[in-house]
């Protein structure tokens, strides 16, 4: 058969045969025993050409309801945000995508400094002193660092507030038992973390305190004093957080952290269904050789010109195998790179206006449900998203919104039994004022 | 083409200076101080780049210039399947109706996206010979945690807890071991014999009923088909434990064998291997994993099904090892591997599978002369050289990667599988052509000649690359992981 992406013609083949000296292909494969060969076969779709798959493919795509086609007050973790055009560009380079891990650093210095640039960026975004060259998400970072903190501090306790993302709370679950550590939630009080509840569940076998900033409500909590009661108790203080929020907000490094894990989806990557996008992992230097995954290093060559590697690998599992703490390996290059081109088109002003915009935005979003008459929960501060009280089940509300070209905001009740009939409402810098007016008009109609 | 340092993105940046668009702000100002407290407002700005558009694009395009992809050039680094990466992958995962979706929206606004992702698990099914999919695992690791997590839940649902041991061959990519320990296990390692296979006689005195199950890859790192896999499963599945498949190395059999026809009970697949997600400088990738039914209560939630014409995300699902990424894996990464097959089809597998181990096969002859060669019987998709006749005239593996820079080549794999002494894993993938196959072969046939005749020139590469060998032990010694205007080196305290 011919195809595009086999370039190998019949003349080729029998030369090959040849020089291996084999009459057929098939001679290739006698050493998979009878028993095991697979005859005939495979029952799965036939080949389609370029132009019919990409129209059989822009068909589904277009039975999907896009935020270019509806307005989307939906966040919870996955946010629409200004996307610079020039990062689609950047990453679009295929000297970067068909790049594999860089093992080898003389002829891939691009990459290398790329994920250097990264590094240095999440640490001036989140005050820690170092950072690696990415997790798979914010989930898993989050439970990556709860895992290192039990390993770090022979603790099996982990304490993790109700007000953290649901899904990596679930996630969170799932590694901890991987290694036998115990996982209890804090609860939420108001919209943060219950303190007296907090004080109460920590003793001397809790590795950590575990918190989101601003949390899955969009508020700020007071974070300084949860990570000094985790002190205390000679536990680790962890915080995931929005990188896009630290534009504004005191950076977890100067408030206690030990480790500032989150997901940069916020800086240039589509919400593409949930993912690919892209965690990130920040510590102090006291950790620094238990960091999971990559790190990227300056260094110099042979007659000393500056130049990047992979270092400090004695942590990892190539290296290190059954005694590795943790087994990534391949990361999120490619979205941290995207991540990267995003905060330098930002840049050190458009970081703080965009993050102020998503306040003011979130703000005003606040005060128009407060008008039109509907409960708001929670404090003052509000980043991306507020809590309203709809009064009836939120799916509900969804689907007639959804009419009007609206997609309504996450379900608080599915997660959270005390807030049933309560939408998560996201605002980013990207709905206008109008669009905010709409929604609420529109949501005002159904309690009306 | 060794200029310059090239200079960080920070040292280009003057104040003043923007590349975002904002628009103007349409709802009234807030004042910070009425909201938050003076302690979470930030004093201190973050120093965050100041460049204009321009700049930055100069600037990753200067980079891009100092990396090799696959589209650079001839990339054999074996057991990573660096196979051409189609550009209408790219295409279809930029459609806005998949990549401007949210996870959590209504599902009936999603069916589209989940119809593709319910396709390539039925398609993913079928090539492994398994029975269910789950596509959630964001790389290989990840997909071996995974199973390993389900193969411990499935153990002590039977309420068998003493099954503590994951077996796992000398030759195995390291991260088995890793996720062997991280999903609470304890690794024993199975020695090779003499022809680089699984010594059977060595993992029947090692299974037992403490034995959970044995991790394999097959064909092995050393590019070798376990010829006696049935007898394998049959040792041990006979005392209880499962049997798990890495598939790092799928593209040497698909469509020829499937692990589930071999005695595998679990399997995991890089998308972004065999299925051309392209690598993207180390992810993001996608790690499926397969089971056969006895292990499918296990898997993590949630579970995407077909309800007559509608798809759903099933979340009952008692005994699910929970949830192991946020939402529903690399969405993304599965419209590449997705369009990927469905451009190939069975034939296009078939031929894929047949020309990627037709072509390792022609390269290990064609070397075998000039290389010595550990294992001299038939190769998969790989196969794995030793240096040590090179060695023993001052020459090593490392040095004779280094030497390939200079002909434009990424080298291969070096100093791995770890049973090879001064090993180079070659693994060209079927989408080269027989001239870069030629060219390749040329270029290491030369260098084995300047081994003998002007090692130096050998010992001293690379001689073209814009920065020669690296110190990397200064970088680990003295570790400077950011950029500061100031440079200091970070104290392990």
């Amino acid at each position: 058969m011919k195809h595009r992406y086999i370039p190998m013609t019949e003349t080729d083949r029998d030369e090959m045969l040849a020089a291996i000296g084999i009459a057929t292909v098939d001679e290739l494969f006698e050493d998979i025993p009878e028993e095991v060969r697979f005859k005939g076969e495979l029952n799965i779709k036939p080949a389609k050409s370029e132009t019919a798959l990409m129209k059989e493919l822009a068909q589904l795509a277009s039975k999907n309801a896009d935020s270019r086609h509806y307005t989307s007050f939906l966040g919870a973790g996955v946010y629409d945000h200004y996307k610079p055009i020039i990062v689609d560009h950047v990453i679009s380079r295929s000297e970067f995508y068909t790049a594999y891990t860089p093992y080898q650093p003389e002829i891939s210095q691009g990459e290398l400094q790329a994920i250097f640039e990264f590094q240095t960026m999440i640490c001036e975004l989140t005050g820690m002193d170092l950072a690696n060259s990415s997790m798979y998400d914010g989930g898993t970072a989050l439970a990556e660092a709860g895992t290192l903190a039990a390993g770090h501090t022979r603790r099996k306790k982990l304490l993790v507030s109700a007000t953290v993302h649901p899904e990596a709370r679930d996630v969170v679950d799932a590694y901890a038992a991987g290694q036998f550590i115990e996982v209890v939630t804090i609860p939420q009080t108001n919209g943060v973390t219950d303190l007296e509840k907090l004080e109460q569940l920590i003793d001397g076998d809790t590795a950590a305190v575990l918190v989101q900033y601003p949390n899955f409500f969009g508020q700020v909590e007071d974070i300084e004093q949860i990570g000094k009661i985790a002190h205390d108790h000679g536990g680790l203080f962890i915080v995931s957080s929005n990188p896009l929020a630290l534009g504004v907000l005191t950076p977890p490094g100067k408030l206690g952290a030990d480790i500032t894990v989150g997901d940069a989806q916020p800086f240039g990557i589509p919400e593409q269904f949930g993912g690919p996008h892209c965690g990130f992992f920040a510590t102090t230097t006291k950790l620094m050789r238990k960091v999971p995954g990559r790190l990227v290093g300056e260094t110099t060559d042979e007659d000393g010109r500056r130049g990047y590697v992979l270092t400090l690998q004695a942590r990892e599992q190539h290296i290190r195998r059954d005694k590795a703490t943790s087994n990534i390996c391949s990361n999120q290059a490619l979205n941290a790179l995207a991540a990267s081109v995003a905060m330098t088109a930002l840049g050190k002003v458009g970081v703080k206006e965009i993050a102020y915009q998503n306040i003011a935005k979130t703000r005003y979003a606040k005060e128009a449900f407060e008008k039109a008459g509907f409960d708001v929960k929670f404090g003052d501060i509000h980043f991306n998203e507020i809590v309203v009280d709809v009064k009836k089940p939120v799916a509900e509300v969804n689907e007639q919104l959804f009419q009007k070209g609206i997609i309504g905001g996450y379900d608080l009740g599915s997660t959270y039994s005390e807030l049933a009939n309560h939408t998560l409402i996201a605002v980013t810098e990207q709905r206008t004022k109008e669009e905010i007016d709409a929604l609420v008009q529109e949501m005002e109609a159904l309690h009306a | 083409m060794r200029n310059e340092n090239q200079p960080l993105i920070f040292e280009v940046s003057k104040e003043g200076r923007i590349g975002y668009s904002l628009p103007e702000l349409d709802v009234p100002e807030v004042d910070l101080a009425n909201l938050l407290p003076q302690a979470y407002i930030r004093s201190e700005e973050a120093a965050l780049p100041e460049v204009s558009e321009l700049d930055i694009m100069r600037h990753y395009t200067a980079l891009s210039n100092r990396n090799h992809g696959v589209d650079t050039g001839f990339y054999p680094l074996g057991s990573c399947t660096m196979k051409y990466n189609p550009k209408i992958n790219e295409a279809v995962a930029r459609l806005s109706g998949f990549a401007n979706i949210h996870p959590l929206q209504e599902e009936s606004t999603v069916q589209g996206a989940m119809e593709i992702m319910y396709d390539l698990q039925e398609h993913l099914s079928e090539i492994t010979g398994m029975d269910e999919v789950t596509l959630q695992p964001a790389a290989g690791a990840h997909g071996e945690w995974t199973a390993l997590m389900m193969i411990r839940a499935y153990h002590e649902a039977n309420g068998d807890f003493n099954r503590t041991k994951v077996l796992v061959p000398d030759s195995a990519h390291g991260t088995n071991p890793a996720s062997a320990t991280v999903a609470g296990f304890d690794t024993i390692t199975v020695k090779s014999n003499d022809n680089g296979l699984v010594d059977i006689e060595d993992l029947k005195s090692k299974v037992g009923d403490d034995t959970a199950a044995l991790m394999l890859t097959n064909p092995n790192t050393l590019g070798l088909f376990e010829e006696d896999i049935l007898k394998m499963a049959e040792i041990v599945h006979g005392v209880g434990g499962k049997l798990y498949y890495d598939g790092a190395n799928l593209n040497a059999v698909m469509a020829k064998a499937r692990p589930g026809d071999m005695g595998f009970d679990a399997v995991h697949l890089n998308l972004h291997k065999t299925f051309t997600g392209p690598h993207g400088g180390g992810g993001p990738g996608s790690g499926p994993v397969g089971v056969k039914a006895d292990l499918a209560p296990f898997l993590p939630k949630p579970v995407l099904v077909k309800e007559g014409e509608r798809y759903t995300f099933e979340y009952n699902r008692p005994q699910s090892i929970g949830r192991v990424k946020p939402f529903y894996g690399n969405f993304g990464i599965y419209l590449r591997a997705y369009t990927y097959i469905r451009s190939m089809g069975p034939d296009g597998l078939k031929a894929v599978t047949e020309y990627a181990v037709l072509n390792a096969n022609y390269m290990m002859r064609r070397l075998e002369p000039y290389f010595d060669l550990p294992y001299p019987q038939h190769c998969k998709h790989e196969f794995v050289l030793s240096g040590r006749r090179q060695k023993k005239l001052g020459v090593r593996t490392l040095d004779m990667a280094k030497r390939l820079l200079d002909f434009g080549y990424h080298p291969p794999t070096i100093y791995f599988p770890l049973n090879v002494e001064e090993g180079m894993m070659i693994e060209p993938t079927e989408t080269e052509s027989k001239e870069t196959l030629d060219s390749f072969i040329d270029a290491m046939i030369q260098i084995a000649k300047e081994v003998k005749e002007t090692p130096e020139i050998v010992q001293e590469a690379p001689h073209t690359t814009v920065v020669n060998r690296l110190d990397e032990t200064k970088a680990a010694r003295h570790p400077v992981l950011r950029y500061k205007e100031k440079e200091e080196e970070l104290v392990n305290v």
